[in-house]
């Protein structure tokens, strides 16, 4: 069955959400993980620590550089993810819905390469 | 036995679109259907000419795309098995059976190939180019010309949408019930961008307007015929229809835009019209109007006036004050606004366009340039006609505001 990869992207630096606001979203979102486990379609689910947390690593040449903070300079980036199996797009998109309803948030939805092995 | 080349073409354009829906079904695949559809006219093309056209074309052609496509894939599968794996549009179907008999369209194909092309995670570029070229078989070359973009950045907007059909496995179905109304609205809008691209010319060859006002027009009867009870469907098909009904009396014996009000209006089809009406009875019968809905509503009210005098302009305004309830915009705005000016006069249709915000559009001005000039303003109407003509892009619009500044002189 096709995998797709749901990425929860959120603003950059956007103001804290209140401890009571935060505790309703993370209770959300963990009704909708639960929802996926047991109709089997979860695979791994994960919240990510601030961007500001990241560290970038290159390698080339034999030569090591890192750098402090997100690779890609961008306003939004990505605060959690949870990859699910789906029958197709359609599924997925609708699991897409229902994680963005619950976090309040804009959730991409990006397929595997490939198919999984059997 | 002779086979006349423009029947052939007339073959190919009725038939392209069932027969390549029904192959993506059977191979799972868009590339290999359309390969294998292409194929099979080549083939058509000489066999028919030898032994005459068959009595169910369609499925001739969807058996012999059919079978050169398993032959393909038979001699690929033993050199590369891996490509064959690489097929994956999801297809809930079972797979076709060993045995190959023949094949036939299938109706509900057709509709499958409208979703998928019209899916919402498409966007409405890729939409509108995978619906000409998958169900109207037009070439990659007429959609640019069409769309004035140039050929490769057609191509590469074709191949990019399909390969994203493939990858994120979009499913071959038709939607369930309570899919519909958000699937439907990409598809009504594909379908009328395609015939007012057709219909509107904002430019690019003229040749191939007929061509995409034609292929909407059949392809909102097929959805129609499929969906029967969707009332924006029958709308939007209504709206068309109509529309196209006045298509020959809107350009003039020198090539110039006709205004609804100035058209001769013996020359509208008549036989259209009544099909038009038709429509818009049936749909609005079941109670559930909508814009497209209202929209034919509109065109049906102008066909059945003899003259432009003897047009019903209060029912005119009050559908516009129910799509402005229901889609409130600035364009339709602009056309009730246009409206009031038959209706109330011009006094009523300027205070009317003073709530409108479109600096930009060139019909804007034209139309408080006409409101102008029927309440006397000249000066101020040929400032109004000067800001539109700097507006339009299309050369005709601006041959007939330039005719009409004249006319102010």
């Amino acid at each position: 069955m096709p995998q797709y990869l749901l990425s929860v992207f959120q603003e950059e630096g956007a103001e804290p959400p209140s401890p009571e606001h935060a505790e309703m979203i993370m209770a959300r979102v963990a009704a909708v993980q639960e929802e996926l486990k047991a109709a089997g379609k979860w695979i791994f689910f994960g919240a990510l620590t601030d961007a500001s947390s990241a560290t970038v690593v290159r390698a080339a040449d034999g030569e090591v550089s890192m750098t402090d903070g997100p690779y890609a300079e961008a306003k939004e980036q990505i605060a959690g993810f949870t990859v699910i199996e789906a029958a197709d797009l359609d599924e997925a998109l609708e699991w897409a819905r229902k994680g963005s309803e619950a976090c309040m948030w804009p959730v991409e939805v990006r397929p595997f390469l490939g198919a999984p092995p059997a | 036995m002779s086979l006349d080349p423009h029947e052939l073409a007339a073959i190919y354009r009725r038939e392209v679109g069932r027969c390549t829906a029904t192959l993506v079904r059977v191979l799972g695949d868009i590339d290999r259907a359309e390969d294998a559809v292409a194929d099979a006219f080549a083939v058509a093309a000489d066999r028919w000419r030898a032994e005459g056209v068959p009595p169910n074309p369609g499925g001739w052609i969807t058996t012999t795309a059919r079978n050169l496509a398993i032959d393909r894939l038979r001699r690929e599968s033993t050199r590369d098995t891996r490509e064959r794996e690489a097929m994956t549009l999801h297809d809930p179907a079972p797979d076709p059976p060993a045995d190959l008999g023949d094949i036939d369209t299938v109706p509900d194909d057709q509709l499958r190939l409208i979703f998928l092309c019209c899916h919402p995670a498409l966007g409405a570029d890729a939409q509108v180019a995978l619906t000409l070229r998958l169900l109207g078989g037009l070439t990659t070359a007429e959609i640019a010309r069409a769309f004035l973009v140039p050929e490769p950045t057609m191509g590469q907007r074709l191949s990019r949408a399909k390969r994203k059909i493939r990858d994120t496995h979009m499913a071959y179905r038709i939607p369930v019930a309570d899919e519909l109304p958000e699937r439907l609205g990409p598809v009504l809008a594909t379908i009328y961008l395609v015939y007012t691209e057709g219909h509107s010319a904002t430019a690019g060859d003229d040749l191939l307007r007929p061509a995409l006002t034609g292929e909407a027009i059949r392809i909102g009867r097929t959805l129609v015929a499929q969906l029967p009870d969707e009332p924006e469907a029958v709308g939007l098909l209504a709206l068309m229809v109509l529309t196209e009904a006045r298509a020959p009396a809107r350009l003039g014996e020198d090539g110039e835009l006709v205004r609804l009000a100035h058209q001769d209006r013996s020359r509208w089809d008549r036989e259209l019209i009544a099909e038009g009406h038709e429509l818009v009875r049936a749909c609005l019968d079941r109670d559930r109007p909508g814009p497209y809905q209202i929209q034919a509503a509109i065109a049906a009210v102008h066909a059945d006036a003899a003259t432009a005098a003897a047009t019903d302009w209060a029912r005119i305004v009050a559908l516009y004050d129910h799509l402005q309830r229901l889609r409130p915009n600035a364009v339709v705005a602009l056309n009730r606004a246009i409206a009031v000016m038959e209706h109330r006069g011009p006094a009523a249709a300027l205070d009317a366009l003073d709530e409108i915000d479109l600096p930009t559009y060139h019909l804007f001005h034209a139309a408080r340039a006409e409101a102008l000039r029927r309440a006397g303003r000249d000066d101020e109407a040929a400032d109004a006609l000067r800001r539109a003509i700097a507006l339009t892009s299309n050369a005709a619009e601006r041959r007939h505001l330039e005719r009409e500044l004249a006319g102010l002189g």
